[in-house]
């Protein structure tokens, strides 16, 4: 909306308060790329946005994990629980976002509210993370558990020991996974609050396409996804010590 | 709840559109995403299948295809259109560019992913029985992979789908986007008769191509337990994520 205010009031404006009288007539040819936009509207729209961002992110795959990594671990245990658990969120992931979103709008208690983004979105990373987790824990070689058995270890304490540790990379990578697409999906939920790099995104739309805040956004939300890809990496890196020996 | 009765009551009774006497509006808008949606997946198909099943029958390009697939769930689908709309207009024609350019990379990825994945020592016992390359892709490689292949068919199938209404947003007309976005005309009831009507078709599609998935696999390599269900397209995900790794169920069925 800032680009638009600036533009129209631009000549009203003394020359003087503006500095350079071609301040804006990059915003105003709507060129493609306006850095002197972007250093002005980085603080004001950008940065909060890219933090509510990783805010709406963190949230929703701290759930999902928490959620589908028990769910994982009981499908592990209890053979029967896998099939119910896939069927449900199967459906999950198969519903478009835009029409999931609306959906769960509609159900009442839910509304125009974080919630409901965050319902949506942990609902997306269910099933990879699942899926990962439950693959990764089965993939334990049979002869590793029973060492640890013979050792006179627990169910649980295998779990926790050795299963867990060596299911860690097959984890990680679900979790990546969730992240970069829930980093993309995330914009979609600027619909439902006025939160993350959604909202730079529908405002350059809704005002006559403003191409820099849409690439400024666009870029930032891929330059996100990639960082936090990158670190996740590195987590991996850092807690499975035992394979870079090799 | 009553929300939802009333939406409901909207898929059952929608009136028709101006210009379309033969159509009511929720058909009408679902037949146009069902359209734009197939248009989008031939066009992606015909691009993406004979690149990523060559390159994983040579053995070459993994930097390149496996990327493609990394760097495609980072995408915002939305930024992608709306960047689209404002370089090339709003356009039938410019909405299908972006729908390709987002389903292009699974399709590449998993059709690379799957040649690329066949087991070699089966792949040098069709070569000593005097098979010719093309014969190799065709007969041994290509129906191993058919699991790992559709995966990425379908994955790109909802995404495309899903994509459609998003397109919305950036102005494009021509899908069941148009009447979510439209809550003014439309009333709550009709947004979530279109929301209904979408999540159904994206699911039938699911399930329909899970069915032909299983019909081009043959029929030694289909599990056991059969149905749906076992064969998600999460199943290249996985594979294209940690290579190696994860082997996907009908290679170890092998």
């Amino acid at each position: 909306m800032n680009h638009v205010l600036l533009a129209s009031a631009a000549p009203i404006i003394p020359k003087s308060l503006l500095g350079n009288p071609d301040s804006y007539a990059c915003e105003r040819a709507n060129r493609l790329f306006c850095w002197g936009w972007l250093s002005r509207n980085w603080g004001s729209v950008l940065w909060p946005a890219l933090r509510q961002h990783v805010v709406i992110t963190l949230i929703a795959v701290g759930l999902g994990f928490a959620i589908a990594s028990s769910l994982a671990v009981l499908a592990h245990r209890y053979r029967r629980v896998e099939q119910p658990v896939v069927v449900v969120t199967t459906i999950f992931y198969t519903i478009p976002a835009l029409a999931l979103f609306e959906i769960l709008v509609a159900v009442p208690g839910f509304g125009l509210s974080l919630t409901t983004a965050e319902t949506a979105l942990v609902s997306y990373t269910l099933l990879i993370i699942f899926r990962n987790t439950l693959t990764g824990l089965r993939e334990v070689p049979a002869d590793v558990r029973e060492a640890a058995a013979g050792m006179g270890m627990s169910r649980w304490q295998v779990l926790a020991r050795v299963e867990l540790p060596l299911a860690l990379p097959a984890i990680i990578a679900g979790v990546r996974i969730a992240t970069v697409s829930t980093i993309a999906l995330a914009t979609i939920a600027a619909l439902i609050v006025n939160e993350g790099l959604g909202v730079p995104i529908l405002t350059a739309i809704s005002e006559s396409t403003f191409k820099t805040e849409l690439i400024a956004a666009g870029v930032l939300a891929v330059a996100l996804a990639v960082a936090a890809d990158a670190l996740l990496v590195g987590l991996q890196r850092l807690m499975t010590p035992w394979a870079r020996a090799t | 709840m009553h929300v939802f009765i009333d939406a409901f009551r909207f898929i059952a009774r929608n009136g028709q559109i101006p210009g379309q006497p033969h159509l009511t509006t929720l058909s009408y808008y679902s037949l146009e995403t069902a359209k734009i949606a197939a248009y989008a997946m031939a066009i992606s198909i015909a691009i993406a299948l004979p690149i990523g099943l060559w390159l994983g029958h040579i053995h070459r390009g993994s930097f390149v295809a496996i990327n493609a697939g990394n760097v495609w769930r980072a995408l915002p689908s939305l930024a992608v259109l709306a960047i689209g709309v404002a370089f090339l207009g709003l356009g039938v024609a410019n909405v299908l560019l972006a729908l390709v350019v987002l389903a292009v990379p699974p399709i590449l990825t998993n059709a690379y992913v799957g040649i690329d994945q066949v087991d070699p020592t089966v792949v040098d016992a069709a070569r000593g029985q005097g098979l010719t390359g093309w014969q190799v892709l065709r007969e041994v490689e290509l129906p191993l992979a058919v699991p790992l292949v559709m995966a990425g068919v379908r994955t790109a199938a909802l995404f495309v789908i899903s994509t459609t209404t998003i397109a919305a947003l950036t102005g494009y007309a021509g899908s069941l986007g148009e009447i979510i976005n439209d809550e003014a005309t439309y009333h709550l009831s009709g947004v979530l008769g279109a929301a209904i009507c979408i999540a159904a078709l994206a699911l039938a599609v699911e399930v329909l191509l899970a069915g032909v998935q299983r019909a081009l696999t043959p029929a030694p390599l289909r599990s056991r337990r059969g149905g749906v269900i076992e064969t998600l397209p999460v199943g290249w995900i996985a594979a294209a994520a940690a290579p190696g790794r994860l082997t996907h169920k009908g290679q170890e069925e092998t």
